[in-house]
């Protein structure tokens, strides 16, 4: 589904994402783990075009997407929850959805089917969105992303100060949308979350990818997890 | 003595300034709430719509005064629309919007817009009959009927642009650039666009208050200098970039300007309103008001 070659992301001079090449199915979910400063962040930018200076090969369905304007990009089906939330936060909940919908010009019936996934949202719509709570904000970033019907969705650390109970509903929510036949690429830094939920698990350190392997083989050996993330057992 | 019907003149007088003084300072609000960029050659364009409508007003000569006033009121702002897009074009764009460097830029523009009007239309202050002459008779004085028409357009241009920020995609599109233009370019928003179309759509609101008070005021080349000094002041007391609290800092302003003009001096109600900013920058350096926008 989509495919990275060769892909590098730079802000000035330093490359803070350096000839990765990855790829991910439909249906499938690829963890990326690394340390803080890694560049997991920087590789989900330069996917959604908002790094100064990217080059390589980005190929969605088989399509070129380097070169095209940041705006582009998501109309192509690639949405992305960024680290942090993000979420228009003066705007309400309602406007940050639509403004999901617009990504693709979606009926108010997709919002509905998206609300089906986080019905507490639905009491939410009418109130600014920087207003919620944690949980509850990475819920309308995640319904925000799924509004604009993706085929790849990208997530940055859903998960970022929220606590197990909440974590793991969002998770398994994301983990759903696999029968969908969405790719999603999810950087995550809870080993154990990451274990659960992913098909496979690249690492990466100083913005190239180091390791990559089935979560099942990283769980039965964990040396890799230790020595790019500092995983102690 | 100030005399109940003194009052309630320095009111009136107050008020048609406020609604003037809005929308002047809704289109710098807007313009910096958007795009970071403060326009200093904001004035000018309220400046350029004055002017269009002295030669709409003197060009369609022996037309009736109400006909060159409508026209202006159409034209002025798509004409001073196109300018803001080429300034857009040429010169914002290619600074990349740089908070600082969009200060000299914009007051280059400044330049060049007052000298080539200057050059062309020249150094006089001119007069224009006013479209529609009647008075509205008060308890103790008359009124003039023009003003109270320049307040009900301006009300009506403040709330058509307000459903055009809260009810439209562009709108949308708007507000959620302000908030976090980098999310906005992963939702599909063309950035540079919106940028494009807000510096035009501030412009525009310009030229229009320029119109409205070109029969009260006349054109001079040298007349942007006051609604961008009073803008500065509305948008910095309202809270920078916050609409709402522009509309409000608007509101007291305005009425409180033209009452002290009234009832004392001119000087003393711009000493008075550049204190004001002071103090609010001193007490709540955030603004008067404070939250939700559009
Ligand atoms: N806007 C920026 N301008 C310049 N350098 C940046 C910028 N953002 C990130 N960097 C640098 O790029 C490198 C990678 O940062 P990035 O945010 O991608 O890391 P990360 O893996 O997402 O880290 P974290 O786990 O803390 O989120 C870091 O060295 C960082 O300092
Ligand atoms: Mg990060």
């Amino acid at each position: 589904m989509l495919e990275l070659r060769k892909i590098t992301g730079a802000y000035g001079p330093v490359k803070a994402v350096d000839e990765v090449s990855l790829s991910v199915a439909a249906g499938e979910i690829l963890g990326l783990m690394g340390r803080n400063g890694a560049g997991k962040t920087t590789l989900l930018k330069t996917i959604m075009g908002l790094v100064p200076k990217r080059t390589g090969s980005l190929l969605l369905e088989g399509e070129e997407l380097i070169g095209l304007p940041a705006h582009a990009i998501p109309r192509r089906g690639i949405a992305y929850v960024p680290q942090g939330r993000r979420l228009f936060s003066e705007l309400t909940v309602a406007e940050n959805l639509r403004m999901g919908l617009l990504v693709k010009d979606a009926p108010q019936a997709e919002a509905e089917r998206v609300l089906d996934l986080f019905p507490i949202l639905r009491e939410r719509l009418s109130q600014a969105a920087g207003t919620l709570s944690g949980g509850e904000q990475q819920m309308v970033a995640v319904a925000r992303a799924l509004c604009a019907q993706p085929k790849v969705l990208l997530l940055d650390e859903p998960s970022e100060g929220l606590i197990p109970a909440v974590t793991h509903r969002i998770l398994d929510t994301v983990a759903a949308l696999r029968e969908r036949g969405v790719a999603i690429l999810l950087v995550e830094q809870q080993v154990k979350s990451a274990l659960r939920i992913c098909d496979r698990i690249a690492l990466i350190e100083n913005g190239t990818i180091q390791h990559e392997a089935p979560a099942r083989d990283l769980a039965a050996d964990p040396v890799p997890l230790e020595r790019y993330i500092g995983v102690h057992r | 003595m100030i005399t109940g019907p003194a009052l309630l003149l320095a009111l009136l007088e107050g008020s048609v300034g406020a609604a003037v003084l809005a929308l002047t300072a809704l289109g710098l609000s807007l313009v910096f709430g958007v795009m970071r960029v403060i326009n200093i050659a904001h004035g000018e364009f309220v400046m350029l719509g004055a002017v269009v409508a002295w030669w709409c007003s003197a060009d369609l000569l022996g037309a009736h005064p109400l006909l060159g006033f409508l026209v202006a009121l159409a034209v002025a702002p798509l004409i001073v629309g196109a300018i803001a897009l080429a300034a857009d074009w040429l010169v914002l764009r290619r600074i990349s919007y740089d908070p600082e460097r969009t200060i000299v830029a914009t007051m280059g523009l400044l330049y060049i817009i007052q000298q080539g009007v200057l050059m062309s239309y020249g150094p006089d202050a001119r007069p224009l009959d006013p479209p529609i002459y009647f008075r509205v008779q008060f308890p103790g004085f008359g009124y003039s009927g023009y003003k109270l028409i320049v307040a009900g357009l301006a009300l009506l241009l403040l709330a058509a642009t307000w459903l055009l920020l809260a009810r439209t995609r562009i709108g949308l599109y708007m507000r959620a650039t302000r908030l976090d233009s980098e999310t906005a370019q992963a939702f599909g928003v063309p950035v540079k666009r919106v940028y494009a179309i807000v510096f035009a759509l501030g412009a525009m609101l310009a030229a229009l208050s320029g119109v409205l008070i070109a029969p009260i005021r006349g054109a001079h080349y040298l007349m942007g200098a006051d609604p961008l000094l009073l803008s500065f002041i509305v948008v910095i007391v309202g809270g920078l970039g916050n609409l709402r609290g522009t509309l409000l800092a608007a509101a007291c302003i305005g009425i409180g300007e033209g009452m002290i003009s009234v009832l004392f001096s001119p000087t003393l109600s711009k000493i008075i309103a550049t204190l004001l900013v002071a103090a609010v920058l001193v007490v709540r350096p955030g603004g008067l008001a404070r939250g939700a926008t559009p």
